[in-house]
């Protein structure tokens, strides 16, 4: 278990140390966001532009004019919500070098109810053109990924978890932008999954396993660009495709998979959020299954594939 | 470079006519908010900035931003006139894959510095421009030109809190009043003013200039890079379509298209 926040806060501060060019914007969430840990050692790189995230993405946008890598970061509702404008034209058309972090993404900030839960961000990210949109399955991909968007030159978004996640990402792994990586073995179904719904999946297949149901899961964290090859190969002699994430149905991971597989005669079945927004709750987890993001609900997934 | 005010008034005529040129007859083109920045581009290119048409990345060059990208013309036929780029493209501004975009795009045009257009947005990055020089101890300058029908926007006042806040003196912005928006005149559409007040409540050093007064341009121009610790914006009063008496405060011209008749008569007037 690692906190996805916390290493992406010090895999910042790592890259701060080995090139003086990363910089890092804030709109005043830096505690929540982590990049607090940057703060401390690199103040002059270090921009608190307030709680204004649409000139925080310009601002970014122009100090990656001058050479720098620049991360914005906020809560992943604001990070594309409130600046999809500035992201788009200033940032996008252009394709500059500003890394969009969105902080305590989907369900997780259970608490704060609809108004602080994205379940629309990647779809909104995936929309715009030269975007690359990225979801880090646990901690250990959170900081491949960090790093990995550091050297990429172009604008990226990378949705990151408030919680705790279980660490699933083989730690010798090489994370290359756009690859799928298979996380559990199996051939009955595949389960594509990206973010919390990783280890639910994981979960569901070790159970399954006992019924006699065979399932690979496969961790799809870039859902942009993501290689039309590793997905087709992984759901190739399985009776169907079960997708899982924690983001509407609409734009997100069932839009990824599904286009993928058009004309292949897949059955899939997609989990998410239904068109519909966050609410309040006192848990993660009571709010995930309140929205029925659940282990039993891949599994009740996997089995419709078998009638 | 270093134009004198003849040469410079002369630049600022030539720019007004490759714009002409460029919007050609019969079609849109946004001529009123270009010529009333034909003066202020024409000392910021050939007098002010330093800049090298042969090496639009050179790294100690001063930065030039359009927050009101849709004056592209004025700024298309400053580059052109200086050797970014042959005149001959001017004539294809707008069409299917030319270089010169509707509105500045730097992946095609050399010497953009960044994309604007959606309008409120350019300030911010000038402001993240004069940052990250700064930040390296360069001495370059950025120069932003703002419009007054733009400044309604409220990204603006956030780039206006950061650069007094990140005391950011490397960066000037001209705002170009010339008192219209594209459906009517600022006062009665939706007043911006007062300028002077709000710029200097927001931490700026504020000026004021006729922005078509070569000399003085000059004068302010260089007056302002004493002024350390602020941000500096200097209040152009301009006219908007200035230079051509039938577009000379007429709306029309925001994004208008000339007839024939009155596309001669424009390229008589600005070659006498």
């Amino acid at each position: 278990m690692q906190n996805p926040r916390q290493v992406y806060g010090e895999t910042l501060l790592e890259l701060g140390r080995k090139n003086t060019n990363i910089v890092v914007l804030e709109a005043d969430l830096s505690k929540s966001t982590m990049t607090c840990l940057f703060e401390k050692e690199f103040p002059e790189r270090f921009f608190e532009m307030g709680i204004g995230e649409a000139n925080m993405t310009s601002f970014a946008g122009g100090l990656s004019l001058t050479g720098k890598v620049a991360f914005t970061n906020s809560f992943a509702v604001f990070a594309a919500g409130r600046s999809y404008d500035q992201i788009r034209q200033g940032v996008s058309i252009p394709k500059l070098n500003v890394k969009i972090v969105g902080s305590s993404a989907g369900l997780s900030d259970f608490g704060d109810g609809a108004t602080h839960q994205s379940v629309e961000d990647v779809a909104i990210m995936r929309a715009i053109p030269n975007m690359t949109v990225l979801v880090p399955v646990d901690g250990i991909e959170t900081r491949k990924m960090t790093q990995k968007i550091a050297e990429y030159h172009g604008p990226a978004y990378m949705r990151v978890n408030r919680q705790d996640l279980p660490d699933l990402f083989p730690i010798d792994q090489e994370y290359v932008i756009g690859k799928s990586y298979l996380i559990h073995e199996g051939h009955d179904v595949a389960i594509f999954a990206c973010g919390v719904m990783v280890s639910k999946a994981v979960q569901a297949a070790e159970r399954l396993k006992t019924e006699g149901i065979s399932v690979r899961v496969v961790n799809v964290s870039s859902l942009k660009p993501t290689n039309e090859d590793d997905i087709k190969k992984f759901a190739s002699g399985v009776k169907g495709v079960v997708t899982a994430e924690e983001h509407s149905l609409i734009g997100g991971l069932a839009s990824v998979i599904t286009y993928i597989l058009r004309g292949s005669g897949t059955p899939i079945v997609p989990i998410g959020i239904e068109d519909e927004f966050g609410q309040s709750a006192h848990d993660y987890e009571e709010l995930l299954a309140d929205y029925k993001l659940t282990v039993e609900n891949i599994i009740s997934s996997v089995k419709k594939l078998f009638y | 470079m270093g134009m004198t005010v003849p040469e410079l008034e002369k630049k600022a005529s030539a720019l007004r006519l490759n714009i002409i040129k460029m919007i050609g007859v019969g079609q849109k083109g946004h001529l009123g908010g270009s010529f009333s920045l034909a003066e202020i581009v024409s000392v910021l290119y050939f007098y002010k900035m330093k800049h090298d048409p042969k090496n639009p990345h050179w790294e100690d060059r001063d930065r030039f931003l359009l927050s009101k990208g849709h004056a592209a013309l004025v700024q298309y036929a400053a580059l052109a006139e200086a050797g970014y780029f042959s005149i001959e493209e001017i004539k294809k501004v707008k069409c299917l894959g030319a270089m010169l975009q509707g509105h500045p795009d730097m992946l095609t045009t050399p010497g953009i510095e960044a994309n604007t257009g959606s309008l409120g947005q350019g300030l911010s990055l000038a402001c993240g421009m004069a940052a990250g020089l700064r930040l390296d101890g360069r001495k370059n300058r950025v120069y932003c030109i703002v419009g007054d029908g733009e400044i309604a926007e409220g990204q603006i006042w956030e780039a206006a809190m950061t650069a007094s806040f990140y005391k950011l003196d490397n960066l000037t912005a001209v705002l170009d009043k010339n008192n219209l928006q594209a459906t009517g005149a600022i006062k009665e559409r939706y007043d911006t003013n007062p300028l002077a007040e709000k710029w200097k409540a927001f931490g700026w050093y504020v000026t004021e200039m006729d922005g078509h007064n070569v000399r003085e341009i000059m004068d302010v121009l260089d007056n302002v890079d004493d002024i350390r610790d602020q941000p500096k914006i200097i209040i152009a009063h301009t006219i908007k379509g200035k230079g051509l008496p039938f577009a000379e405060n007429n709306v029309a011209f925001h994004n208008g298209e000339l007839t024939q008749e009155q596309y001669e008569k424009a390229c008589a007037d600005l070659m006498s």
